[in-house]
């Protein structure tokens, strides 16, 4: 069987799994750091643009419109090729991870912002005239609500960060796509390519399931 | 002259426009401690709009005065300690969907007062068995009647145990056989020295409970007097037809 030797050649993968794990593992620590980032980042950006001043809220409507259209791969080669230039020069995994946030913050903005205009408007009035703060108002009665509506969003973007993370191949960042394409050219055999095809859907299928459950479950659930 | 019992609520010249159509036109109205004011009109006359603008809720012209307590209610870091003092009921409820409703009473004396957990919950148990719904404490406010729920919401305000409170049009948003269980509350709360302001369609209730009733109508305050006088003596001819209108259909 030709085939499977070219595409599935066990020997190759047994070799090359070490080395494929170890950018599995980079993958995962550039992931969860950039995804963490965006959503401390996001957040804060949704809740400032409905409480600060016109001028702050028109910078944070820029920044989320820009970041949502630049491509990833664009802002990553500008933060690892063009900021040295500046005298910024970030390493390729916090170049990586800067990229991701920057734009999983702005779409994670997006999100929470849509959560929080679901909210009716009844439940901000109630709590202004409780003499709630802002803040509580926001702890306490609109974010926990706003929550529902926004987690199947938000993993759908946490999807998107994870396979995200490979660009980072491009500056030179040892994660799962870059170690499999070493691992192919030094065994001359595609298979650590396909191994590393297996990972990431292994790795993700599981939560693009769970976001189809959340959706049906927070429709359902709704009063 | 200096009056001894100075108003609780003071409006000075109130006004409120939307764009270039104003919905209220100067208003000036004094309401003094422990007294209950009914406000009757047809919908669009700003009632509801009048008693929004004493917490705030909407924002009024620079120029027109609101104080309550003697402070001024002007948008600003102050503001929320002001609206503390005015409890609201509105006529949707709005509680909070995703607490209990002993939770949805607890939260704002713990979270503004800085009341214990064990005093909150003791104080929301007693303001929850007078508004007649101890049973249901532990529920949410989607398992509970409209009735059962405007009940929840006026226990909710008086929890923060303020000087004044606010009705917008409390039963509007009940089925009839409803009306009569919130409508017994408030009465009850009326007996015990509570300022209450209330925006109302019940004209039966305004006539038993109110001290002062005031018709609105354009933005304006047409007529105000003791129930008596309004339902039986109106002197304003906008008064009795809009009367005539509601009470004979």
């Amino acid at each position: 069987m030709n085939l499977i030797n070219t595409f599935l050649n066990i020997p190759v993968l047994i070799d090359s799994l070490p080395q494929l794990l170890w950018g599995l593992a980079v993958t995962l620590q550039i992931g969860i750091t950039s995804i963490l980032l965006g959503l401390a980042g996001g957040l804060s950006l949704a809740v400032a643009r409905l409480y600060a001043p016109k001028v702050v809220k028109l910078l944070i409507r820029g920044y989320v419109d820009i970041f949502r259209s630049i491509p990833l791969l664009v802002l990553l080669i500008v933060v690892y090729y063009a900021l040295p230039f500046v005298g910024i020069r970030l390493s390729p995994f916090l170049s990586a991870v800067t990229a991701l946030s920057l734009v999983s913050a702005a779409y994670t903005a997006e999100i929470f912002r849509a959560g929080i205009e679901a909210i009716p408007n009844g439940q901000f009035e109630a709590s202004a005239a409780l003499g709630l703060s802002n803040r509580h108002t926001m702890i306490d009665v609109i974010l926990p609500q706003a929550i529902r509506i926004v987690i199947p969003p938000l993993t759908n973007n946490c999807i998107n960060v994870m396979k995200d993370t490979a660009l980072a191949s491009v500056v030179a960042m040892p994660d799962l796509l870059k170690q499999a394409t070493q691992a192919q050219a030094l065994s001359a055999n595609p298979t650590p390519l396909i191994g590393a095809a297996l990972i990431y859907i292994a790795l993700l299928w599981p939560m693009v399931a769970i976001v189809g459950r959340l959706e049906k479950h927070f429709s359902r659930g709704t009063r | 002259m200096d009056n001894p019992n100075p108003p609780l609520i003071s409006v000075r010249g109130l006004t409120k426009a939307y764009g270039t159509f104003t919905v209220l036109h100067g208003i000036d109205l004094d309401i003094a401690e422990g007294e209950v004011v009914c406000v009757i009109g047809p919908s669009g006359s700003g009632k509801s709009t009048l008693i929004r603008c004493i917490n705030h809720l909407e924002a009024f012209a620079e120029e027109s005065r609101v104080s309550v307590d003697g402070i001024p209610v002007q948008p600003g870091p102050g503001l929320a300690k002001v609206r503390a003092e005015v409890g609201m009921v509105f006529q949707s409820f709005n509680l909070f969907p995703h607490m209990t409703v002993l939770k949805n009473v607890m939260l704002a004396p713990m979270r503004v007062r800085k009341t214990s957990v064990e005093e909150a919950e003791r104080r929301a148990r007693d303001l929850l068995a007078r508004v007649g719904i101890s049973e249901q404490a532990e529920k949410y406010p989607g398992q509970l009647s409209g009735g059962q729920q405007q009940r929840v919401a006026i226990a909710r305000a008086l929890a923060m145990e303020p000087k004044v409170l606010l009705f917008d049009e409390p039963t509007s948003a009940l089925d009839p056989e409803m009306v009569g269980e919130v409508l017994d509350v408030m009465r009850k709360l009326a007996g015990t020295g509570v300022t209450m302001v209330v925006v109302t369609h019940e004209m039966g209730f305004a006539r038993q409970v109110a001290d002062r009733v005031i018709f609105m109508d354009g933005g304006r305050l047409v007529e105000m007097g003791a129930p008596a006088e309004i339902f039986d003596a109106p002197r304003e001819e906008r008064t009795r037809s809009f009367l005539r209108a509601v009470l004979n259909h």
